[in-house]
């Protein structure tokens, strides 16, 4: 047999992925047009979001397909910026209540 | 291939995988990611890239936090007047459906390209690139309707001020991702057609791009659900 080279895969795997793409990519349209509101809809928007992420990153970038190293160099400094959303959201509300207190009548 | 999850380029050696294939992978004296160079640093890139629209949406979230304005209504703002009635936020619909049929043609690319099919790597990759322009041009589309609208960076009629300079910062670099990304696809399928990686004798270099152009997608996923459904 040829030596394989680089990321050769079935195309159907890719079919079915552009498909579950195309079908979340509906489902989390449907969230704005259904008018979702709440727990609800941030639910929904961000479990459709990570969902069609995680197809992208893992199956049309091949990440499910390289070596440990390569995915941990480039998936987990990522991590450091959830403590930079967590803080601007505290920081956020700080200053949003701020300006209710000084700004406001 | 031996493994489906250790499989890299090779495989005549039994390499360890998962955990123990990092510390093999780093504690050799030796190339520590099996990919050629030019993957590992568009990883490298796109990773420098990720921080950079983490922070555009960060600072976004917390303008929008902090405004005691409230924001403008996203969903009617986007709306488009098609068959006798407003239908919420369809543009931008439209807009997702096109990047993801451009991923779809360019992940094909990727994989004809590893088949050595010249003539179909070429032609998914112009369909990409072509698909790509077509966003562009409906963003600025977007973006006409709205500064006729009277949206500025500094103030809009419809609310929260922050929501001009947001949107324009964010989906401006976006879609300057997407120009270059045109440009940079329509380099590479030229060079593929003339038969330039057929001579040198890898195609790795369609999947370096196709790495460029999903990230561009996988952006947009997170700015559209942010900036357009939050």
């Amino acid at each position: 047999m040829e030596q394989v080279e680089g990321q050769q895969h079935p195309l159907g795997i890719y079919l079915k992925v552009w498909l579950l793409l195309f079908v979340f990519s509906t489902f989390s349209y449907m969230v704005d047009y259904l008018d979702f509101q709440g727990y609800t809809r941030w639910f929904l928007i961000l479990f459709f979001m990570w969902l069609k992420a995680a197809f992208i990153v893992a199956i049309f970038m091949h990440m499910r397909w390289e070596r440990m190293a390569l995915i941990s160099a480039i998936l987990v400094p990522p991590l450091c910026l959830a403590v930079l959303v967590f803080l601007m959201a505290v920081e956020g509300d700080y200053t949003f209540l701020t300006r209710l207190v000084s700004f406001t009548q | 291939m031996a493994n489906e999850a250790g499989t890299t380029t090779g495989g005549a050696m039994a390499m360890p995988v998962g955990t123990q294939g990092v510390v093999a992978d780093w504690s050799t004296d030796r190339q520590t990611f099996q990919v050629p160079w030019g993957k590992a640093m568009m990883w490298i890139f796109l990773l420098s890239d990720t921080f950079i629209f983490s922070c555009f949406l960060t600072g976004y979230m917390h303008v929008r936090i902090s405004t005691t304005v409230p924001w403008p209504p996203v969903s009617e703002v986007f709306a488009l007047h098609l068959f006798g009635r407003d239908i919420p936020l369809i543009l931008i619909a439209i807009m997702t459906f096109v990047l993801i049929t451009s991923s779809g043609t360019m992940a094909l690319a990727v994989n004809y390209g590893y088949r050595r099919d010249r003539v179909k790597t070429a032609a998914l990759m112009m369909a990409t690139a072509a698909l790509g322009a077509t966003f562009v041009g409906m963003q600025a589309f977007e973006w006409t309707k709205l500064i006729e609208e009277g949206v500025r960076p500094w103030g809009n009629p419809m609310g929260a001020a922050q929501f001009g300079s947001s949107f324009f910062m964010i989906t401006g670099f976006h879609g300057m991702h997407v120009s270059a990304g045109v440009i940079y696809l329509s380099v590479i399928a030229w060079r593929v057609n003339s038969g330039f990686y057929d001579r040198k004798g890898t195609y790795e270099t369609v999947e370096i791009a196709g790495l460029y152009w999903h990230f561009v997608d996988l952006v947009w996923v997170f700015i559209f659900a942010f900036f357009y459904l939050w």
